[in-house]
């Protein structure tokens, strides 16, 4: 039981970057822009924080200026995407290369060097619960603030004014620019925000998860977190589910092979894409099932007048 | 009009950046150390002999601790050593695979004339660029391939794994040990039986969990893998991947581990029990001077405590005295020969003899190993 426990909590931890990404991009997304630079982010962010954590020792200055550092480069990704009308696909992919190229560039010094290691402490009272205490409460703070993140998501995107204009303008840019909203200004903000959201996610990484930092440490968890959105079809409590989900099959596949279960390790890691797939080829079945779900103007690039 | 010139504009700098993207990409890993060149560049009145130009291929980043690090460490070394007469360069993070042979072509195309590829995925192109250039000499840690031109050395790391089993299998609170594995090749089965027999000498109820990741160098993942194992109750962490991630997963849950490679306390304070270090300098050094007095020639060099290659350091403070004394002791008997890891009876965990009561394994038999030994738990991934 108690090893049930740990496995929970474990795939809790590994689907925390891909919640925070997914989360992310599940804004941009609904506003309309498909961000493929979420890997180059991550890593910029990786390195941002684990350099302010190395030199300052703050975890949280760390983990802020990791989203900062994104949130700057998603700034000029949506700078060309949103106003200068650039291809969203081709641009985001420059951005995710460019991302490991120059992470790499500036991590250099930072390979190997060591952070300080503080044992989690989870949440009082509640960690010494039996199974749920160690199953669920004895993250670091992220995990939860990550979960908060998702449901002020929710919040703001089906309960707040600006949340249905941002959700509008992902469907219907024409019609929200003729009711004389600033579209433009507005997708670039979703961009920015959820470019910090992935910032958050990488800076977890090697600021909190691994804690180390080395070239390419993203893994390609960017890109899952962009399958993930499409897994959950843009809804943020499915992203949370998904992050989960995946988290726990990368645990799980470890642990089964620690029992002496033996099943290749390359099939588990290809298993997120595949699940994406078979979502896709079931939503696109059914067209109407993509017109409520899927945001029109996706990957669309807005003129206005 | 205004708008257009500023759309161009804009258009330019989206080029630039893309560009610059691709530039880092190319740019990042080759490093060529110029302290030589600034040595050489003063003097120009005696024709000096041309020095000797050694090349390095290294699988990780050379960072501050780890597999890589060692080598370099060595690289300097020689470096040293031998002044003005050599001058070393590196490649490091060159993947094992296609992208090795351009590495090493390019190498060779530099004028190195002996080269030291460092990691075992490195042999077939090794070979290849091996063949095609005979006025070169090249060196393949931890290989089985050789040519008139190409050479393979490699340390005997399991008897560090036997080492830091025997300290396990008295730290182990839990009787479970745990191991993260990179890939199943015999060098690494070789260290997991290594350790859960050096357990099993102090600790008969030893039972051994292995996790394999399949990369030597992902610290996310090893963290991941030795997270699982600790779940699983294992308590004392060895691995033969490169990072100190497996070290301060066990710092962070409170458990044991090993420093593999290279020193690794500093890593883990708490939870470090020892560090299992490689000193490649003296085979570098035996390299070079058998190039510079053209006595080169091909053989299978494995070494060991006893050439001082391998050794256990660092052990911790935490570990009882008595246990010292039997790691001393068993160093000793590395090192005059009475004593051998691998010596009969040894029995598979299908329970299968593997070798007979009193025999010692010759290098053959430890090269062929694909077997976990009894109280390892599971079986031998198959099929590469």
């Amino acid at each position: 039981m108690h090893e049930l426990a740990l496995l929970i909590a474990a795939g809790i931890a590994s689907g925390t970057p891909l919640l925070l990404a997914g989360l992310g991009l599940l804004l941009n997304e609904r506003a309309g822009v498909v961000n493929l630079g979420a890997e180059g982010l991550m890593l910029i962010a990786a390195v941002t924080g684990f350099g302010l954590a190395f030199y300052t020792g703050q975890t949280w200055l760390a983990l802020l200026g990791g989203a900062a550092a994104a949130a700057l480069f998603s700034a000029l990704l949506g700078w060309m995407v949103v106003y200068l009308n650039t291809n969203q696909y081709a641009s985001g992919l420059a951005l995710s290369l460019f991302g490991a190229g120059i992470s790499a560039f500036v991590g250099a010094a930072l390979v190997g060097k060591k952070l300080e290691i503080n044992q989690n402490q989870g949440l009082p009272l509640l960690a010494d619960l039996p199974f749920v205490g160690p199953a669920l409460f004895q993250q670091h703070p992220m995990v939860y603030l990550a979960v908060a993140l998702c449901l002020g998501m929710v919040l703001f995107l089906y309960h707040s004014k600006s949340g249905r204009l941002l959700r509008g303008i992902g469907e219907s840019p024409a019609s929200a620019h003729a009711l004389g909203f600033p579209v433009r200004r507005i997708r670039w903000i979703s961009v920015v925000v959820g470019g910090s959201f992935c910032g958050l996610a990488g800076a977890y990484l090697s600021v909190v998860y691994a804690p180390l930092w080395v070239e390419g440490m993203v893994a390609g968890r960017g890109w899952i977190a962009l399958a993930l959105t499409v897994f959950a079809t843009w809804r943020p409590w499915r992203v949370l589910v998904g992050a989960y989900l995946f988290g726990s099959v990368t645990m799980l596949q470890l642990h089964l092979q620690a029992i002496g279960i033996e099943i290749p390790t390359q099939f588990m890691s290809m298993l997120p894409y595949l699940a994406t797939i078979l979502v896709l080829a079931l939503i696109s079945r059914n067209p109407s099932w993509i017109r409520a779900n899927m945001p029109a103007s996706l990957g669309k690039p807005f003129h206005p007048g | 009009m205004k708008s257009t010139s500023k759309r161009m504009w804009m258009r330019a700098g989206f080029a630039v950046f893309a560009l610059s993207a691709s530039t880092l990409m190319v740019s990042c890993g080759k490093k060529e150390e110029p302290k030589e060149v600034a040595k050489e560049a003063p003097k120009a009145e005696a024709p000096k002999p041309e020095p000797l130009k050694v090349g390095f291929i290294y699988v990780g980043p050379v960072g501050d601790a780890g597999w890589t690090f060692a080598h370099d460490m060595a690289r300097k070394a020689i470096e040293e050593k031998f002044g003005e007469k050599i001058k070393t360069s590196f490649v490091e993070k060159v993947p094992e695979g296609a992208d090795a042979e351009r590495v090493i072509r390019d190498l060779v195309a530099q004028g190195n004339k002996l080269i030291f590829a460092t990691s075992f995925g490195y042999g077939d192109a090794m070979e290849k660029v091996a063949k095609d250039h005979p006025e070169v000499k090249f060196e393949h840690a931890t290989g089985y391939k050789t040519a008139d031109n190409l050479r393979v050395y490699e340390g005997r790391f399991y008897e560090d794994a036997y080492l830091a089993g025997v300290i396990a299998g008295k730290m182990t609170k839990s009787n479970i040990l745990g191991f993260v594995g990179s890939f199943p090749i015999p060098e690494v089965l070789r260290n997991i039986n290594a350790y859960t027999l050096g357990a099993q000498s102090v600790n008969p109820k030893i039972r051994t969990k292995v996790v394999w990741v399949n990369t030597w160098f992902d610290p996310p993942k090893e963290s991941e893998a030795a997270q699982s194992l600790i779940n699983q109750k294992a308590d004392v962490l060895l691995q033969n991947t490169d990072s100190t991630a497996v070290l301060q997963t066990a710092e962070k849950n409170g458990k044991f581990a090993f420093g593999w490679d290279s020193d690794m306390s500093a890593f883990a304070p708490k939870a470090h029990l020892a560090s299992a270090v490689l000193t490649w300098a003296p085979y570098y050094e035996k390299a070079v001077n058998d190039v510079l007095n053209n006595t080169w020639k091909t053989e299978m060099t494995k070494w060991g405590t006893k050439e001082g290659m391998n050794d256990l350091i660092k052990i911790s403070d935490a570990v009882p005295e008595d246990v010292r004394k039997k790691i001393d002791e068993l160093k000793a008997g590395l090192k005059d020969g009475s004593f051998a890891v691998f010596k009969g009876p040894i029995s598979d965990n299908s329970g299968k003899v593997v070798l007979p009561k009193d025999e010692v394994a010759d290098d053959a038999w430890k090269g062929k190993i694909n077997f976990f030994v009894k109280g390892v738990e599971g079986k031998v991934p198959s099929g590469k």
